[in-house]
């Protein structure tokens, strides 16, 4: 094979792609403009920091199962653990979906990556409802008798059924943490591909 | 529930929650604290100062 047909290979030309659009000091940058020095910009990294958190503990959950983590005291910690682990995943979400609005971080071609945030806000919303209503016990019982109604004022009941624990559970172990999981992954690379949003007064690769 | 060890010890979550009704407004008194938690947090992060700022301003 001649050196003209490798380089026309799908193979050479998207690895040429990816390296020109992200080359690898440009993914893992050693330095951040200064403007990233204040603390607005360390919340993205805490809900990446929670939601690794989230995944780790809903792992060690799905090892055991339910009985476990219903009856044991090792049970009712990891199972603590990954509550709060969203919580804070959700607190750090909301405060930097704020902070990115506040200083209109889609600005300079940063649309992808406000787009594929909010999305993924979106998806991980439905995940902590699926979640609420897989922790099989009166709670999620109670939840999940109150949500089905609303669900099927919209017609969508009959595709997403609150009821169906099973369906419920594997929406929330495997369907939105894969959703979760992708979306923040492309998020994160828009943020490198885009570079971090400068704030107003140093904006100077935008025009009117 | 059995109260455990820790927090549960310090404060006592064991009764049904407390609400706040304002014309047709009803939150929880928890839920109402988180929200006031993440403005406060928004507000601090926007005006506090960041460590090594000014050592850093140089790079870039």
């Amino acid at each position: 094979m001649s050196n003209a047909q490798i380089e026309r290979q799908w193979t050479s030309r998207l690895r040429r792609s990816v390296v020109d659009k992200l080359p690898p000091d440009k993914l893992l940058p050693d330095t951040q403009p200064a403007y990233v020095a204040s603390w607005i910009y360390v919340f993205g990294v805490t809900t990446m920091a929670a939601l690794g958190v989230v995944i780790a503990t809903g792992c060690i959950l799905a090892l055991d199962g339910p009985q476990w983590w219903h009856s044991s005291s090792l049970g009712h910690f990891v199972n603590s653990m990954h509550l709060w682990s969203v919580e804070i995943f959700f607190f750090a979400m909301i405060v930097h979906l704020w902070g990115k609005f506040s200083m209109a971080a889609w600005r300079g071609g940063r649309s992808l990556t406000w787009v594929t945030g909010a999305v993924t806000f979106l998806a991980s919303i439905l995940a902590g409802f699926t979640g609420y209503v897989s922790q099989t016990n009166f709670d999620s019982q109670w939840i999940a008798t109150q949500a089905k109604d609303g669900i099927n004022s919209t017609g969508g009941g009959a595709f997403f059924n609150v009821l169906n624990l099973g369906q419920m559970l594997m929406w929330h172990i495997v369907l939105l943490p894969i959703a979760a999981i992708v979306l923040t992954g492309l998020h994160v690379i828009m943020v490198r591909v885009k570079g971090v949003v400068p704030p107003f007064e140093d904006n100077v690769e935008v025009s009117a | 529930m059995a109260q455990g060890w820790g927090l549960g010890a310090l404060i006592n979550l064991d009764h049904y929650g407390h609400y706040i009704q304002w014309h047709f407004i009803s939150i929880s008194v928890s839920n109402l604290i988180v929200m006031v938690l993440m403005i406060v947090t928004f507000l601090v992060a926007l005006f506090a100062p960041f460590p090594g700022r000014r050592s850093r301003k140089g790079s870039k």
